[in-house]
């Protein structure tokens, strides 16, 4: 836009930044909140007037998070499961992938409005008949139960997320290894992938965040403390005391930071999963 | 992947052309690019034995099989059998249970509670749609202002995408510890004597309802922003400046240009978060668990509650081909839409 008149410009500039302070309150405050609340003692959590600091620090609550071993089981499955779907996705979405991708077959197009289709089934439907089939798999309260119904999500969203992405390198690639006697399957692990890398991260990423952030087939498919996620770690604690604020906030930073991480370290590739038909659980 | 190239690949996918549908067209590069050179494509083969062809034919199908398979048994196989379910009497519970017909259908819609939450899912859907965009709008709009320093632009988007990224148990916890009637926020309206008692949000039939929908506001508005935000950047500037040369005011750039161009997405967006939002479970569950007294009932949480706490397995199943019907409703205008584009 033209530089303009000094006295025409101020105004809308203020306007914008009021604007943005306000979007800025909105958005983080209750983040910025949970965050010093989980560094107060639980005497503090409500005084009035509302006090954002704590007056005085403490980390004991997170010791307590900590020197509760069923909360690191917690811990310890979600980043199971959640790596495991992350991987096994990646592994079947990509051939799938560089099939739309470099292939055209029949029924492609009612292949690819299907797994567009299947994003947007509601996962309470499933839930019931996926009820039945664990038990009857004798698989109910097993890490495999999580694994195998989160792929159902994760799948349709990876393998849209690869096609775009391997749509992006030439076919040339492919064909230099098909001259070469090579196979379409050697040139999908030797060339593709290697190329693939940042859409592979994205994928990756993206997934882990909608397994780690999953919640109703947690609380339905599995039953024992050893087999809980850290969504169901929350809601115990919830249940169990209800007035310990500190340490469910403590909780909360504990159980949001791999995703906070993962996003300042990769947030276009956030951006890139969030936006490809975004599934969020 | 870079992040000129955001916009979703699902609209990537469809909105390509459909280049070489058909295999008898593609023949040509196909026996070119994927057939072993050694083999001519139209070479004699023994009788009897599966042509060279015919396997290359398959091999796209072999490499969508294991996702196909996965989908075959927990995607396919589960509608059909919450259908079965919906149409018998005490299913999973008793074996052999007894097909009675819609029976379950008639009562779940002769229920006041099912009735309720409907009307709570529709309110609490449309509600957060509605602003959802508008939030996503303004906030894409303020950042992509010129007049918006770029250090400061890039910094604001990082954190106004935050909310996103918690998932809605912590949401749920934060939420409950925001709006509880000694909490913060009844602090601050207290003070500025906008309200004049302990507001209890939760947990007053009055106002769950609509406490819930705020949070969910909050939660779920960084999807457009950031697609929007891509949109706006991919407008081109030249429309811009062919307005201003027909003179177009900044208002009448934004109707006339800004807003049909984003149209296509708003409307893709607001599809699918229409389709999300109605299923919402963990919120709803985590913070008023649907109450008080069904106040904030909706669909997800009457179903779960049928199958659950109830185990009545075929009238949860009623109601789950229900959200179903309905979401499959919207998805389908949501395809039709990604393929006019």
């Amino acid at each position: 836009m033209a530089k303009r008149s000094p006295g025409r410009k101020v105004l809308p500039t203020i306007l914008i930044h009021l604007g943005l302070a306000v979007g800025l309150v909105f958005a983080c405050f209750p983040i910025v909140w949970m965050f010093f609340t989980s560094l107060k003692s639980n005497t503090e959590i409500f005084t009035l007037p509302p006090q954002l600091l704590p007056k005085e620090l403490t980390f004991s609550a997170y010791a307590a998070i900590f020197n509760d071993p069923t909360n690191l089981r917690f811990f310890l499955n979600s980043y199971l499961v959640a790596g495991a779907v992350a991987v096994l996705t990646v592994l079947i979405a990509l051939p799938a992938a560089y099939s739309f991708s470099r292939f055209s077959f029949r029924f492609k197009n009612t292949l690819n409005v299907f797994i567009i289709s299947t994003q947007t089934v509601p996962p309470i439907t499933l839930l019931i008949p996926y009820f039945g089939m664990v038990v009857m798999f004798g698989i109910f309260d097993t890490y495999f139960a999580l694994i195998l119904t989160y792929m159902v999500f994760t799948l349709p969203y990876a393998i849209l997320l690869l096609t775009g992405y391997l749509n992006t390198l030439p076919r040339e690639l492919d064909e230099a290894v098909l001259v070469d006697g090579g196979t379409n399957w050697s040139a999908l692990w030797r060339v593709i992938v290697p190329l693939s890398v940042p859409g592979i991260v994205a994928t990756a990423v993206y997934t882990f965040l909608l397994a780690w952030n999953e919640f109703l087939f947690a609380l339905t498919l599995t039953k024992s403390m050893s087999m809980r996620t850290v969504p169901i770690g929350i809601e115990l604690l919830m249940g169990q005391h209800a007035f310990k604020w500190n340490e469910m906030m403590a909780m909360s930073v504990l159980g949001s930071l791999p995703l906070l991480v993962l996003y300042l370290l990769a947030q276009r590739y956030f951006l890139a999963g969030m936006t490809a038909g975004a599934i969020k659980a | 992947m870079a992040a000129g190239s955001r916009p979703a690949a699902i609209r990537q996918n469809l909105s390509r052309p459909p280049r070489r549908t058909g295999f008898r067209q593609d023949k040509s590069r196909m026996s070119l690019a994927h057939e072993h050179p050694a083999m001519g494509p139209r070479k004699a083969r023994p009788a009897g034995r599966v042509s060279y062809q015919t396997k290359m034919r398959l091999v796209p199908f072999a490499y969508v099989a294991p996702a196909m398979a996965l989908f075959a048994l927990l995607m396919l196989y589960p509608m059909v059998a919450v259908l079965r379910y919906s149409l018998q009497d005490r299913a999973i519970t008793k074996k052999n249970a007894a097909f009675v017909g819609l029976d379950n259908y008639q009562t779940i819609f002769s229920d006041p509670v099912f009735w309720q939450a409907v009307g709570n899912t529709l309110y609490f859907t449309v509600v957060s749609v509605v602003f959802h965009l508008l939030i996503g709008l303004g906030f894409a709009l303020m950042l992509n202002s010129d007049r918006v320093n770029p250090t400061l632009r890039s910094v604001l988007r990082v954190l106004y995408i935050l909310p996103w990224l918690f998932t809605a148990v912590i949401i749920a916890i934060i939420w409950r510890l925001l709006l509880d009637p000694e909490g913060v926020i009844n602090g601050v309206l207290m003070s500025l004597h906008i309200v004049d008692f302990k507001v209890e949000w939760f947990s007053s039939p009055n106002t769950a309802l609509h406490a819930l929908t705020f949070v969910n506001i909050w939660a779920g508005y960084p999807l457009y922003m950031v697609s929007l935000l891509a949109g706006l950047q991919g407008i081109s500037r030249d429309l811009y400046e062919a307005a201003g040369i027909d003179g177009a005011n900044a208002w009448q750039k934004f109707r006339y240009v800004t807003i049909p161009q984003l149209t296509p997405i708003m409307l893709s967006i607001a599809m699918l978060d229409f389709i999300w939002t109605m299923q919402v479970f963990a919120l709803v569950w985590m913070t008023t668990g649907g109450g008080p007294i069904y106040a904030t009932e909706v669909l997800s949480t009457y179903t779960y509650k049928q199958a659950f706490s109830q185990y009545q397995f075929s009238l949860a199943s009623a109601s789950a081909v229900c959200i179903l019907i309905l979401s499959l409703g919207v998805t389908y205008f949501y395809i039709k839409h990604q393929k006019a584009r």
